[in-house]
């Protein structure tokens, strides 16, 4: 039994945090999010030549053939940077999804593209009415032809102005909050048909309203067969939902050791305020919540190695329910201890935790996945 | 990472339990789960002689005194099996406190008087560290041992002296010199119970029962030769000791057991025909429970793997007391909720098949001694302050 992270996952981790700490500090941060796209093309080039776009495909596509713990070595270290680049949208959730895909010839025209860096991607399930229901579409695929014709709207698509491909929920059987009949198609951003109206969010990162109007794209298009599409979501969430809830254990151990740091220093009745008990044990349940976040986030990435597909899911639900519960609490710490410059927009403090609020609601926050659990644990 | 064990492990798993069915019986079973009239000191040590008989008994001594030869793995697969069982721990107190103290700072002599009785469970010991002055703030203690030729003259209170009514010997520290630091000037010394000037006052607790008592000393005749060690060190030696008890107080493979059991009870107990663990409010708390135990569980593990590759346990050991108690308490109260009105009643006048909901003087002792974790073993805002300082440098 060991927890440590193998030779080449840890390579890959170091060249993550050596990055953010050398080359990414605030001030770079603040500047790429205040550029006209929001993110650097400069930078995003690098991570394609470092081969950190390359960790989740397979080696024959040119991939690093890595598993759910090396997307965690990399998403962890990240955090810590609060890195705005479209890592998690394009390489974790559309690199995952095209992975997990039995379509060999799109994988074989896409992946390469993703690995190189030229390819942004983005997964636009969201629907205005359906929340966290991924199943609830009511975005249609009708067939026609040379294929299908797909027509809706789908909104908060992250990263959705710098994409350059979606993967699109659409509807191709059944009804609107039927599992069966949603179906995963890949459509270009150029698309005849296809509108995006990009807009930044608090996080630093951007998002888009997604609109498709008579887009038609070839069956070939299909990432899995017709109305199967949930069965390839539901085989690639694990991963998606660990890879972000790294990214939150790297920001909340940065809030805490930023927050502890500046405690011995800050000065109040003439002495430092970390000598104050009442903030001491405050910054020890703030630690402890972050080792029970890191303990649970092992206990999936150990799980995903096993047979238990039941367990495995259980154990997601309860980390992405413990990363919205812990993460809140990591957060509002910092900016409680932090005090005065704590509210400032000028301290990095408030950016991590805007970033810790975005993750909180992608895919489902924690009480979403907390009744996800209840359901698996605890119904007859 | 990797979370499995190898095959010499799972066949040393298979072997733990194998025996912990065919040897913790019925009856040890019925005695040892605190109903009353039971006999606890009786089938604990009938307990901790099969365990001896094995060669198990003390898994943590070195071989030389009659430890076993276990991995650091195996010993946590022989903790974890036995929680799960719902086998209780050893008596602490000989085994697990003074025993690593007598065999590391003791001398000869005191070894070979000590350590084989118990082992064979003849000697009942009992901890003398609390007094009434000095809780938390421990080193603040002021009975005194004053130094008499062939005898020290001891004087002074202990209290929270768990099952000190069946105790043979008590181990104390003792203040010995005045006027330095208070950390110094502190001893160990071991005590016969026998001797004349020690009584022992019973505290019955919040749960009614009595294992809690005052002990007092007036003019005790302690021979130099029971001091250990160094007189005037005892204080570096009961923090050996202190560091030796907070390890192995997560008790994740408890809690374990006792929440199946919460949850496989809250299917049986209704309200308007319902079972309570299908009202979604109750799931929520189960679950609040649940993820967190999770949680602990890898922590455990995470401790366990860095100590088993020979290393020193990271940070992430010192929170195992605090989320430990935490939890359990946590399921405590749950259960006693659980309870509900039939959690009040007291058990002398109508037995548990009686009262209808046979879970329920259970669930009302375990919430009220359950209280006590907390503030034992270092109370968990002394943990936190240890963490404070140790981990977090503050």
């Amino acid at each position: 039994m060991n927890f440590d992270f193998t030779e080449e996952q840890t390579m890959i981790k170091d060249s993550v945090s050596r990055f953010v700490r050398d080359e990414y500090d605030f001030d770079t941060r603040t500047k790429i999010v205040g550029s006209e796209e929001g993110i650097s093309r400069e930078f995003w080039s690098m991570f394609a030549e470092l081969g950190w776009l390359s960790v989740p495909f397979a080696e024959e596509y040119g991939g690093f053939g890595g598993t759910v713990e090396d997307i965690a070595a990399v998403m962890e270290e990240l955090g810590k940077g609060i890195v705005v680049e479209p890592y998690a949208s394009t390489v974790v959730v559309f690199g995952g999804l095209m992975a997990a895909s039995n379509n060999d010839a799109l994988k074989a025209a896409v992946i390469p593209s993703i690995i190189d860096g030229s390819c942004m991607g983005s997964l636009a399930s969201t629907e205005a009415q359906s929340r966290y229901e991924m199943s609830d579409v009511a975005t249609t695929a009708t067939a026609c032809d040379g294929g299908y014709k797909i027509n809706g709207e789908k909104t908060v698509v992250a990263n959705g102005g710098t994409a350059n491909k979606f993967i699109v929920t659409a509807r191709t059987s059944g009804e609107q909050f039927d599992r069966d009949g949603v179906s995963l198609f890949l459509v270009d951003a150029d698309a005849s048909g296809v509108e995006v109206k990009s807009y930044k969010m608090m996080d630093g990162q951007s998002a888009a309203t997604v609109t498709l109007t008579d887009v038609v794209v070839a069956e070939s298009q299909l990432l899995s067969a017709a109305g199967q599409g949930m069965d390839l979501i539901d085989q690639v969430m694990p991963q998606i939902l660990m890879g972000l809830s790294a990214e939150a254990l790297g920001i909340m151990a940065t809030l805490n050791t930023t927050t502890v740091e500046y405690t011995k220093v800050r000065q109040q009745f003439d002495t430092p305020i970390s000598s104050f008990q009442v903030l001491q044990h405050r910054m020890v349940d703030t630690f402890m919540a972050c080792e029970q976040t890191k303990s649970m986030l092992y206990r999936g990435l150990c799980q995903a190695g096993e047979d238990d597909r039941a367990e495995l899911l259980k154990t997601v639900h309860a980390l992405k329910a413990t990363v919205a519960r812990y993460g809140r609490l990591v957060g509002e710490e910092a900016i409680q201890i932090h005090g005065g410059i704590g509210m400032t927009d000028e301290l990095n403090i408030g950016h991590y935790v805007k970033r810790l609020m975005m993750i909180n609601v992608t895919f489902g926050d924690g009480d979403y996945h907390q009744k996800k659990f209840n359901q698996l644990a605890y119904s007859a | 990472m990797d979370i499995n064990f190898s095959a010499e492990d799972l066949a040393f798993r298979d072997e733990v339990r194998d025996f912990f069915v065919s040897e913790y019986d019925s009856t040890l079973a019925s005695q040892l789960s605190g109903g009353q009239g039971t006999d606890y000191k009786g089938a604990i040590v009938a307990w901790q002689n099969k365990l001896h008989v094995k060669g198990w008994l003390a898994p943590g001594w070195p071989t030389e005194y009659g430890g076993t030869d276990w991995t650091a793995t195996q010993k946590f697969i022989y903790e974890t099996e036995r929680g799960l069982a719902g086998i209780p721990d050893v008596v602490p107190f000989g085994l697990k406190m003074v025993a690593p103290v007598i065999y590391t700072f003791g001398n000869e002599e005191q070894k070979a008087k000590f350590l084989p009785r118990i082992l064979e469970s003849k000697d009942w010991w009992c901890q003398g560290y609390s007094e009434p002055g000095a809780g938390s703030d421990l080193a603040a203690l002021n009975t005194t041992a004053d130094y008499a030729g062939d005898n020290y003259i001891v004087n002074g209170r202990k209290i929270w002296t768990t099952f000190a009514q069946y105790a043979d010997w008590i181990f104390c520290l003792v203040r010995t010199s005045k006027g330095m630091r208070k950390q110094q000037g502190i001893s160990f010394l071991l005590i016969d119970m026998k001797t004349p000037g020690i009584t022992v006052k019973p505290i019955v607790t919040i749960d009614g029962k009595h294992s809690l008592n005052e002990v007092l000393f007036e003019d005790v005749a302690v021979p130099t030769e029971n001091l250990i060690g160094e007189q005037d060190k005892g204080w570096t030696y009961a923090k050996a000791l202190l560091a030796h008890e907070r390890t192995g107080m997560a008790e994740v493979a408890d809690s374990t057991r006792l929440l199946e059991s919460l949850k496989q009870r809250a299917s049986v107990e209704v309200n308007g025909g319902k079972a309570m663990i299908e009202d979604p409010i109750f799931q929520l708390r189960l679950s609040d429970i649940e993820m967190e135990l999770m949680a602990l569980e890898y922590t455990e593990l995470r401790v366990f793997a860095s100590m088993a590759a020979g290393g020193m346990p990271g940070p992430e050991s010192s929170l195992l007391k605090i989320k430990g108690t935490e939890i359990a308490q946590a399921i405590h109260e749950l259960q006693l909720q659980l309870a509900s009105y039939y959690g009040g009643a007291l058990p002398d006048d109508l037995n548990a098949e009686q009262l209808g909901h046979d879970f329920a003087f259970e669930a009302r002792g375990r919430y009220m001694y359950g209280r006590a974790a907390t503030i034992y073993g270092g109370s968990n805002e002394v943990q936190r302050n240890v963490i404070a300082k140790a981990v977090l440098g503050l």
